[in-house]
């Protein structure tokens, strides 16, 4: 498995350096600077062959961290680390920057101490790490019984929660943040549409307590329908279908499979509980018409008509449509029915910003692009119209029917917690071929 | 506080300043001193010197300034072994402490210095910390018997280590299982020999643990089951249905690991059931999913993929879409996606697919820009339906004047030519107007195919191909080659207005030759292509992916070419060989792959070798008809790689002789050759015999000896066998028939008496009968004799002769190697000026092997006689 790991700045210069066999020497660090971080082209893969060590790195802002191996080691899980240890390192100190690495080194070597043995990753689940890891150093005075605690949960059977929490109020939060993704032709027919979507859920509950979690997927309700003659126009109308869906840790992954019932035991405070994927039905909030014409070699016109397709009770907020400008633009003049528009020449664009904009609404604008005379061969390929936007529903349909909760040691009752639900639907990658 | 501080001291005779406060009384400064230290050797500064005053530093009841000196002592231990001494007692100390993270703290460090001497002082501690009451000290305590294994395997298996890691993997504790999984997973790659026996009972414990342990130790466990083979298909389900709940989970190496193990136990599986078709539609979703992770577990999610579709392209055949290229993905992300969408593309979706190409390249990047403009060509020959749209598509690139698009294009479309002749040659004189700009070899090279191949409709072909000649000697090998070719093939069609022009080519090429022999053998070597490296151990990119997903290996793992011109077509098939199991697989229905990069001049290299191919094998025992050697598979079809070959039998055995040319421009090796299951079960006694590299424009000779102990399966016709042939650029099929005289064996004389028997039992269904007229057999007095005589040297015995009514009949047997008895009698009457004989074949089926009745067998028994016969 991982022979290595190192961390870079820039320039190159080592920050952390984690050697786990022999096979990795000192002239490994050199190679990966010399072959990857100082090389004249682009990266080109994020796995790099050299001399028969194979490096795996991810970049974070100017920092850069390689995990190093001669071994056949499973790719997937060597970057699915890297990433887990930015989580890690993040929860701990921020923004992975410079300054935050090296003032934390030792933690930093102490977390890798726990959380990669021989270059097999370990336990990285942040909460139950920060209960004995501290930027503080080491509590030295902990009690045999903190100890004990400590290892059986570091190795236990629920490795993400902590035993013998309390609060005084049992609250929950759920967030369904979904992420709309379309990729559209200029004449308006949907290339790939798809909702990538998370439901992220604080919990501040005492206790062990069990959850059991309820949306209004098809084959929940369709099997459902079966048995208890729900009406059919009802579960057909609500429901939706979910291509594909991936729980956190805690759920227990059998259960879903054989009952497709989401239980767990959360951990506490925030975390992703489930990620999905639907493509069927997908409301789309917005659409976007282009117009562009090009007008001799010097000037081109275009417009863009903004629809917006949603309830006119619902508000989206901070909308924003970028319609990208040839590379020799020289100017562009501006007309917009509402929100502001600017010519942004360092990023080659026009943005358009709108605060807020109700359902059923359209707005427009028009620029002219006046582009100077290159004697450039090669046509300029227009990039497609992009566009953000944040809406409070959920685009895909989805809707969380229950949580319940269970604490049978502790007294309360799934009555007695407070649960807050949110739905927001936010641009991923929106957009439009002109 | 910060730490940051550490990393800037840079003064002179910071050494001995960090040593001072090493030994200062105050902890809070020894502490500050340990960090320092640890920051200079970060940066990559020698602090051994300060060896013995870090290690005075470790007896401390501070957690954290222990595991500071603990990491100063991994780094340093095994440059100053003797003083790594001093550190012994202290973690056989902690070992014993009643805190347990100290305790797993020692094990783990301990087992990560590594020099021999402590090893010995480690076995003691790390055999209690084995049987540990705490789980976070066992599940330390088993990584730590991997470490050990890689200083001293011999102590580890002298110790019993392995049994007390063995005993682990029943813990009551997920997480030490999962640790005790990698460790012997890890010992078991590294020993060579088994060191855990996988049964069902072990792989049950296993399954059980999956469900509780955390996402890494799920990967321990999943990469640890892709290895096991179960013992029937009812198994490989039941794994299946405990493993198929992880492909919901967050983590990508778990799904990808638990594709991994599907994708095993799927080959165990019959293909069509029931089960097998709704694990396929299982597998879908998760795939798709992993294409919104991070662009680098995209990466390697694609490279999979990629396998997966080509060992199973069901699994995502609606899901086109998802690979379609979005504007801002890595490149790396990009290219891997062409690649998906390519083996995807079929009829149904190939016009959206055409669209996003063409889209593709316009794009900014010239690799990506380039491999678009190939996959369109890929498409056209892949699906021919959208051949015609691919044309124009390429037609419309070529239009942009985007230099590397329009040389990419000519390439692709000299693929298309190949695969479709005389289809799309109207828009040569397009092509011939961007000559000037082609300035690469491959380009260059495809344009001079083209103008050979339609030397006859290009009116200037001449000319054009003239102006090439100018800087013949400056030119790449494959442009000269090219151009060679094209000119003789000019010549051919056109032989009166270009003589002059051959003559000089010839006389260019000739003169190429002779200063490259004097240059001797460095020179050959600068010229010639480079050769494939040798499967390295460590792991390309390659064949770390192809690991991953080691779906089903062949025999031999595939050499991966040096990137040379062979560029697209070799590296479709290593990876297909990859995925391919062995050529028993690759006989099956799967199509082989469309050759693209066949040598510019492989069709005319087909034509010289028929001339010179033919010739009777040498060494068959006298009278022993041996057929001609016949063109197996053509160079064109090969590429580069003829074979023209015929059977005999010698010393009572089945021998094929086969001739093997290369008419590429790079060495061939590591040929191998297999049969398909044919009619008579043969199979090859010992394999293909080549010792030598065979080097561009050299045949070879080879015999291989066959058996008939084989598999049986009726082919059509029946004497049709079915061969693979395989070399380091790839595996070729072709078919041969085998004349059926080669298996009529030695002992196939009948006793008189059981002659006369044996004919009158057979029924008469079991009888045929054949004219062979206008015999040529020689004067009337010798004519029984020699027909005799020319049968019994091809194993057809005479049992009698007769003259009844002025007709001379004949009697013979002859025996099949599977066993079946052919009776036969001659009629042998004069004609005018030749004889005609009508023959009678009765066939004894004792053991019937062959499920095929008489009818089908003599058609070629009769042949065979014929042409027996009819030998001079």
């Amino acid at each position: 498995m991982i022979g290595g790991l190192f961390i870079y700045n820039h320039k190159g210069e080592v920050l952390i350096s984690r050697v786990f066999r022999d096979d990795i020497g000192r002239n490994a660090v050199d190679a990966f600077r010399v072959n990857v971080i100082h090389a004249r082209q682009q990266v080109r893969s994020p796995v790099t062959n050299i001399a028969r060590t194979s490096f795996f790195h991810i970049k974070r802002g100017n920092i850069w961290l390689a995990a190093v191996t001669k071994q056949n080691g499973n790719a997937a899980m060597v970057f699915e680390f890297l990433l887990k240890m930015v989580e890690v390192m993040q929860s701990y100190f921020g923004k992975i920057s410079e300054d935050n690495i090296k003032n934390n080194f030792v933690l930093i070597y102490e977390l890798l101490d726990e959380i990669l043995d021989f270059g097999y990753a370990q336990n990285t689940d942040v909460g139950i790490l920060k209960t004995f890891i501290t930027q503080q150093g080491i509590k030295g005075t902990q009690s045999r019984q903190e100890q004990t605690q400590i290892t059986s949960q570091v190795t236990g059977k629920i490795t993400h929660r902590r035993e013998g929490i309390k609060y005084r109020r049992n609250e929950l939060f759920l967030d369904a943040i979904e992420y709309v993704n379309l990729l559209m032709s200029p004449q308006g027919q949907i290339l790939s549409a798809h909702v990538a979507g998370k439901v992220v859920m604080k919990s501040y509950l005492s206790g062990m307590p069990e959850c059991k979690f309820g949306i209004n997927d098809k084959i929940v309700l369709d099997n459902k329908g079966k048995t208890t003659t729900d009406d059919p126009s009802r579960s057909g109308k609500m429901s939706i279908a979910i291509d594909d869906c991936q729980f956190h840790q805690c759920v227990k992954l059998s259960k879903f499979e054989s009952e497709h019932s989401i239980s767990f035991i959360p951990p506490d405070g925030e975390f992703e509980l489930m990620r999905y994927r639907t493509t069927k039905d997908i409301s789309l909030p917005f659409r976007i018409i282009p117009l562009v014409r090009e007008v001799g070699r010097t000037k081109m016109e275009v417009k863009v008509v903004l629809k917006s397709n949603f309830k006119p009770t619902l508000l989206a907020q901070k909308i924003e449509v970028r319609i990208p400008t040839p590379l020799n633009t020289s100017g562009v003049q501006l007309i917009c029915m509402k929100g502001k528009a600017k010519y942004k020449s360092s990023e080659n664009a026009i943005v358009w910003k709108i605060k807020r904009m109700g359902g059923m609404k359209e707005s427009q604008i028009s620029a002219e692009i006046e582009l100077l005379q290159t004697n450039d061969k090669k046509k300029w390929t227009r990039p497609p119209i992009s566009m953000n936007f944040e809406v409070p529903f959920a685009p895909s349909g989805l809707k969380v029917r229950y949580l319940k909760v269970f604490e049978p040691k502790l007294n309360y009752s799934d009555h007695d917690v407070i649960k807050w639900v949110r739905y927001i639907g936010r641009s991923g990658l929106y957009e439009t071929r002109c | 506080m910060t730490d940051s501080k550490y990393f800037t001291t840079t003064k002179k005779g910071e050494i001995f300043e960090m040593k001072g406060e090493l030994n200062s009384e105050k902890k809070e400064k020894k502490r500050e001193a340990v960090k320092k230290v640890i920051a200079s050797m970060t940066v990559g500064k020698d602090v051994s010197a300060l060896f013995p005053d870090v290690v005075n530093c470790m007896q401390t009841d501070n957690l954290e300034l222990k595991k500071l000196v603990y990491l100063y002592l991994m780094n340093y231990a095994k440059s100053q072994p003797d003083m790594a001494i001093m550190a012994v007692n202290t973690f056989v100390k902690d070992c014993e402490d009643p805190n347990p993270l100290i305790r797993a703290l020692a094990v783990r460090t301990m087992g990560c210095i590594r020099v021999d001497k402590i090893t010995e002082y480690l076995c003691e501690p790390l055999r209690k910390c084995l049987k540990d009451e705490d789980p976070y000290v066992r599940k330390t305590a088993a990584v730590c018997v991997a470490k050990l294994y890689d200083i001293n395997a011999q102590l580890v298996e002298d110790q019993g280590f392995l049994d007390a890691l063995r005993d682990l993997l029943s813990d009551s504790n997920p997480m030490v299982v999962a640790n005790a999984v990698a460790a012997l997973s890890e010992i078991n790659e590294a020993s060579g020999h088994p060191v855990i026996e996988m049964n069902s009972q072990t792989i049950n414990k296993l399954l059980t643990a999956l469900n509780e342990c955390t996402e890494w130790g799920q990967v321990f466990i999943l990469d640890f089951l892709a290895n096991y083979n179960p013992k029937d298909d009812r198994e490989a389900q039941s794994i299946c249905e405990r493993v198929t709940p992880r492909l919901a989970h967050a983590n990508a190496a778990v799904v990808l690991s638990a594709v991994k193990v599907c994708m095993k136990l799927m080959e165990m599986m019959v293909s069509d059931s029931d089960y097998c078709s709704t694990l396929t539609k299982k597998l879908a979703p998760p795939l798709v999913t992993l294409l919104s992770s991070e662009p680098e577990v995209q990466y390697v999610a694609l490279r999979n993929i990629n396998l997966i579709v080509q060992k199973r392209p069901d699994i995502l055949k609606h899901e086109m879409k998802v690979f379609f290229v979005k504007y801002n993905d890595p490149i790396y992300v990009k290219l891997e996606k062409l690649d998906i969408m390519i083996r995807l593309a079929t009829q149904a979706n190939i016009a959206q697919v055409l669209a996003e190409l063409k889209e593709y390249a316009t794009e900014v990047d010239v690799d990506f820009v380039r491999k678009s403009v190939r996959a369109i060509g890929r498409c056209a020959i892949k699906v021919e339906q959208s051949a015609e749209r691919c044309v124009s598509t390429l037609l419309d690139l070529i239009q942009t004047k985007v230099n590397y698009v329009v040389q990419e294009a000519v390439v692709v479309i000299k693929d298309i030519f190949r695969k479709y002749p005389n289809k799309y040659e109207s828009i040569i004189s397009t092509l011939c107007e961007n000559l000037d700009t082609l300035d690469e070899p491959e380009a260059r090279a495809s344009m001079i195919w083209i103008i050979g191949e339609y030397a006859e409709r290009i009116d200037n072909a001449d000319e054009l191909l003239e102006s090439f000649l100018d800087a013949f000697h400056d030119e790449n090998t494959q442009v000269q080659l090219a151009l060679l070719t094209a000119i003789v093939k000019l010549f051919l069609k056109r032989p009166t207005e270009t003589q002059e022009l051959v003559q000089q080519v010839l006389s260019l090429a000739t003169q190429l030759c002779t200063c490259r022999s004097g240059g001797g053998a460095e020179d050959e070597k600068l010229d010639s292509p480079p050769l494939p490296q040798p499967t390295s151990v460590i792991p390309s990119q390659d064949s770390l992916i192809g690991d991953l997903l080691s779906l089903d290996m062949g025999p031999t793992q595939p050499t991966q070419p040096a990137p040379s011109s062979q560029g697209q077509a070799v590296q479709s098939t290593a990876s297909m060989d990859l995925l391919g199991g062995g050529f028993d697989y690759l006989l099956g229905p799967s199509e082989s792959p469309v050759p693209q990069q066949q040598q510019a001049f492989g069709g005319d290299a087909g034509l010289l070798g028929d001339i010179f191919g033919v010739g009777p094998g040498s060494g068959a025992s006298a009278g022993f008809y041996v057929p001609p050697k016949q063109m197996w598979l053509p160079a064109a079809k090969g590429k580069g790689l003829e074979i023209t070959g015929t059977f005999s039998r010698r010393g009572g055995q089945i021998v094929m002789d086969v001739t093997i040319s290369n008419k590429a421009m790079q060495p061939m090796e590591g040929f191998a050759i297999q049969l398909n299951k044919n009619s008579f079960g043969l199979v090859p006694a010992a394999p293909l015999n080549i010792p030598h590299a065979i080097n561009p424009n050299q045949s070879t000779d080879a015999s291989m000896v066959l058996n008939t102990n084989g598999p049986v399966q009726k082919m059509d016709p029946l004497t049709n066998i079915q061969v693979a042939i395989k070399n380091i650029v790839d595996v070729f099929y072709f078919a041969c028939i085998i004349p059926i005289h080669v298996f009529f064996t030695e002992d196939g004389q009948m006793d008189k008496r059981v002659f006369l028997a044996t004919w009158k039992d057979i029924p008469a269904q079991n009888e045929v009968q054949y004219t062979l007229s206008n015999m040529m057999l020689g004067a009337d007095t010798t004519v029984l004799d020699a027909v005799s005589n020319k049968l019994q040297q091809n194993n057809i015995f005479t049992i009698a002769k007769r003259n009844v009514e002025g007709q001379d009949m004949l009697y013979q047997s002859l025996k099949l190697t599977n066993g079946i008895w052919v009776l036969t009698e001659l009629k042998i009457a004069p004609g005018n000026p030749n004889y005609t004989i009508y023959m009678t074949l009765r066939f004894h089926m004792q053991m019937l092997s062959l499920k095929s009745r008489a009818s089908e067998v003599a058609p070629t028994v009769y042949q065979a006689f014929e042409t027996i016969l009819r030998q001079q």
